[in-house]
């Protein structure tokens, strides 16, 4: 049994316009989203802004309420939780956030922000939280005399830190991690991701890295899931998916991104996407990447295919929404001519 | 080789504040010749950007001041020309792209009239003329529509359009020198492919050199032909592009290029963060900025800032660790003996 599983999962934010406030569209966010976490693995979810990934992650954790779709935690659907069994669920699932200026309560101590979950929670006794916090401190790596001081008196990373303790407090088995590196420095950055990776091995933590970073996503995931105007395009494996990606968008993504090795970058081909990602609010008709996929014919401005297996190309778990997806064999890659049939959506869609 | 068009010679310039003297910027030289690029990198707070306002005149006068150097434009000292001079100089011979297209574009104005500004202001032309080139500027930038767009307000542009018209704005008077200062941190890697290209292009078709300033490496890699690193407002090591990434021999480079994440890596390796966080700079050590976060750093470090060594056809180095000594120790760094391979 998987310790997530996130079936159709849905977010449509309503737009109100004019002095009675009515609903005159709605932003499509996440639009149709599933997919499932084993436990002890880290899901990445990259995508570029406006794709839905952070609403996702949300939505996931209920913080904001889904539109539609169902959430299964360790078999629980938290979707039929009522507020006080929701309390329960949160304390095995916490989220640490992209902005460690934005994220912590400048009024508070550092011991209160890190222990605020343990009192709410009733856990142990004063004495026994107090240890408790100090032990987190130093688990991230931060020291005992830190609990009395102020946000405000520590630089992004150390931050961060403060986060990652606040989330660990209650001993959670998943936490979402809302582009928890974005906002700091390279050599910060790479502090902060070798300390989740070892909070992982320690406490067989169940990671949701959200990022927009492919190269630290490459570098954290064990899977990645590529989102695009609300929907996920391409599933697979980390290593799969960027040796062979299959949809259209993947290539792109990632021959966009620049590699810090001058001998690499002069060889590689880039694909330049042209324009700039739609509106969520108006996405196109059909397969949304339609209007920029430099693969687009005309079955693609029909319906938005399925996110399916393609069968992989080596058996792996590869799942791709896209009717012209890339296939691997012997290291040939090719694109049919035909559309791939798995990819039609079911006539009732 | 290029023709020199700007030599840049100790520049220091700081912040004197209530709380004490910033040192931003501390004795940095460099230069710049025709249709190259210079990379400019360093973490928050390296001086990167205030070297880059120097060269502009830009820095606030009070608090912060160019207190040493020579920053020579051609036979031009910049540090000598009066306020009316160096106004000329900014747009038509140093045009500078900033970090967010949002806040650097005036929300009021439409952008043609932002680009037609600067082309009435230095080229002596008219107002239906300078309009009609911004349009012209804004296609060639890659704007579509852009007699349509020439007219719309900066919220009606995208964060790449924005960028893409501040290109157009920074090209409008032909400058010999354009500075990009983190031109794509602020856009999704797709939509910075496209600003690199655009500005790759007009590098080629206006002859220009190019002074980017990022914390990217990869952005670097691609683009620059020579890169600077900073480090609490100094220059630790610059050299060719292939000096710095295969033959770097500072420390703190060394440990920029062991703590990134690679998308091309096959193996999942273990990063090798540096240590510890960036210096105040206030209370900077009076040697060399990265004491304490160096993992070979020896006595003299913390009171002497060391020499200028040159290692190199234009590659040098400021560094106490002796030459030998540090090729032995990069060569067990488990970054580069990737790169042995």
């Amino acid at each position: 049994m998987s310790l997530l599983e996130v079936k159709g999962l849905k977010k449509h934010f309503p737009i109100k316009s004019g002095i009675l406030k009515r609903t005159t569209g709605q932003v499509y966010a996440v639009d149709g989203v599933s997919f499932s976490v084993e436990k002890g693995e880290t899901l990445g979810l990259v995508g570029e802004s406006g794709c839905g990934k952070s609403t996702t992650g949300r939505a996931v954790l209920r913080l904001i309420a889904p539109t539609a779709g169902t959430i299964i935690f360790e078999g629980v659907d938290i979707m039929a939780a009522s507020r006080a069994q929701m309390q329960t669920l949160r304390r095995d699932m916490q989220i640490i956030f992209q902005d460690p200026y934005a994220s912590l309560n400048p009024r508070m101590r550092v011991r209160n922000i890190v222990g605020e979950s343990l009192k709410i929670h009733n856990v142990g006794t004063e004495a026994e939280r107090k240890k408790r916090v100090f032990e987190l401190l130093e688990i991230v790596g931060l020291s005992t005399e830190h609990a009395e001081r102020y946000p405000h008196e520590f630089s992004g990373g150390q931050r961060q830190r403060i986060g990652i303790a606040r989330a660990l407090a209650l001993q959670p088995k998943l936490i979402i991690c809302d582009e928890p590196v974005s906002a700091l420095d390279v050599s910060i950055r790479a502090q902060v991701i070798n300390l989740l990776e070892d909070l992982q091995d320690e406490f067989d933590l169940t990671y949701v890295f959200i990022a927009h970073d492919l190269s630290v996503v490459k570098h954290t995931s064990d899977r990645v899931a590529v989102m695009y105007l609300g929907k996920i395009v391409e599933i697979s494996d980390s290593a799969v998916l960027y040796d062979r990606p299959q949809h259209p968008y993947t290539e792109a993504l990632l021959s966009a991104v620049p590699i810090p090795d001058p001998h690499t970058e002069r060889a590689r081909r880039r694909i330049i996407l042209e324009g700039d990602v739609p509106s969520p609010a108006n996405p196109p008709k059909g397969c949304v990447f339609h209007p920029r996929c430099p693969r687009a014919q005309e079955d693609c401005t029909a319906a938005m295919p399925a996110l399916v297996s393609t069968g992989g190309d080596a058996g792996e778990r590869h799942e791709v929404a896209c009717y012209f997806p890339a296939r691997f064999k012997d290291g040939e890659r090719s694109v049919a001519g035909e559309p791939f049939a798995g990819a039609s959506p079911p006539a009732s869609a | 080789m290029g023709e020199r068009l700007l030599t840049v010679d100790g520049l220091s310039t700081h912040f004197f504040t209530y709380a004490g003297v910033v040192k931003a910027v501390n004795g940095v030289s460099f230069t710049l010749d025709r249709k190259e690029t210079l990379g400019i990198v360093g973490e928050s707070g390296s001086g990167k950007t205030v070297a880059a306002l120097s060269l502009m005149r830009l820095i606030p006068d009070p608090p912060g001041k160019i207190v040493e150097g020579s920053l020579m434009l051609g036979d031009r000292d910049l540090r000598k020309l009066s306020d009316e001079e160096i106004r000329q100089v900014r747009g038509n011979d140093i045009a500078m792209i900033f970090q967010d297209p949002m806040t650097s574009l005036n929300p009021v104005l439409k952008i043609g009239n932002q680009i037609a500004e600067a082309i009435i202001l230095h080229q002596d032309k008219g107002k239906g003329e300078a309009w009609k080139m911004a349009a012209e500027l804004l296609d060639r930038v890659g704007i579509p529509d852009a007699e349509k767009r020439v007219n719309q307000y900066p919220f009606e542009f995208s964060g790449g359009m924005r960028q893409r018209a501040m290109i157009a704005m920074a090209i409008s008077c032909n400058p010999d020198i354009l500075i990009a200062d983190e031109p794509t941190t602020a856009l999704d890697v797709t939509i910075q492919a496209q600003i690199i290209d655009v500005i790759e292009e007009m590098q080629q078709a206006y002859e220009s050199g190019v002074i980017l300033i990022t914390h990217d490496l990869g952005v670097v890699a691609e683009i620059a032909d020579k890169v600077m690193v900073m480090y609490g407002g100094r220059t630790v090591e610059y050299g060719g592009i292939d000096e710095i990434f295969y033959n770097p021999h500072h420390p703190y480079t060394w440990g920029l290029l062991g703590s990134l994440p690679r998308l091309d890596q096959t193996e999942k390796t273990r990063l090798t963060p540096i240590k510890g966080q960036p210096p105040d700079l206030i209370a900077l050590p009076s040697g060399c900025p990265f004491v304490g976060r160096c993992l070979y750093e020896r006595p003299t470090c913390r009171n002497q800032w060391p020499a200028l060594e040159i290692v190199g056809p234009e590659h040098g180095v400021n560094c106490w660790i002796p030459e030998d000594e540090r090729r032995e120790v990069r060569a067990s760094l488990p970054h580069f003996q990737e790169y042995a391979k």
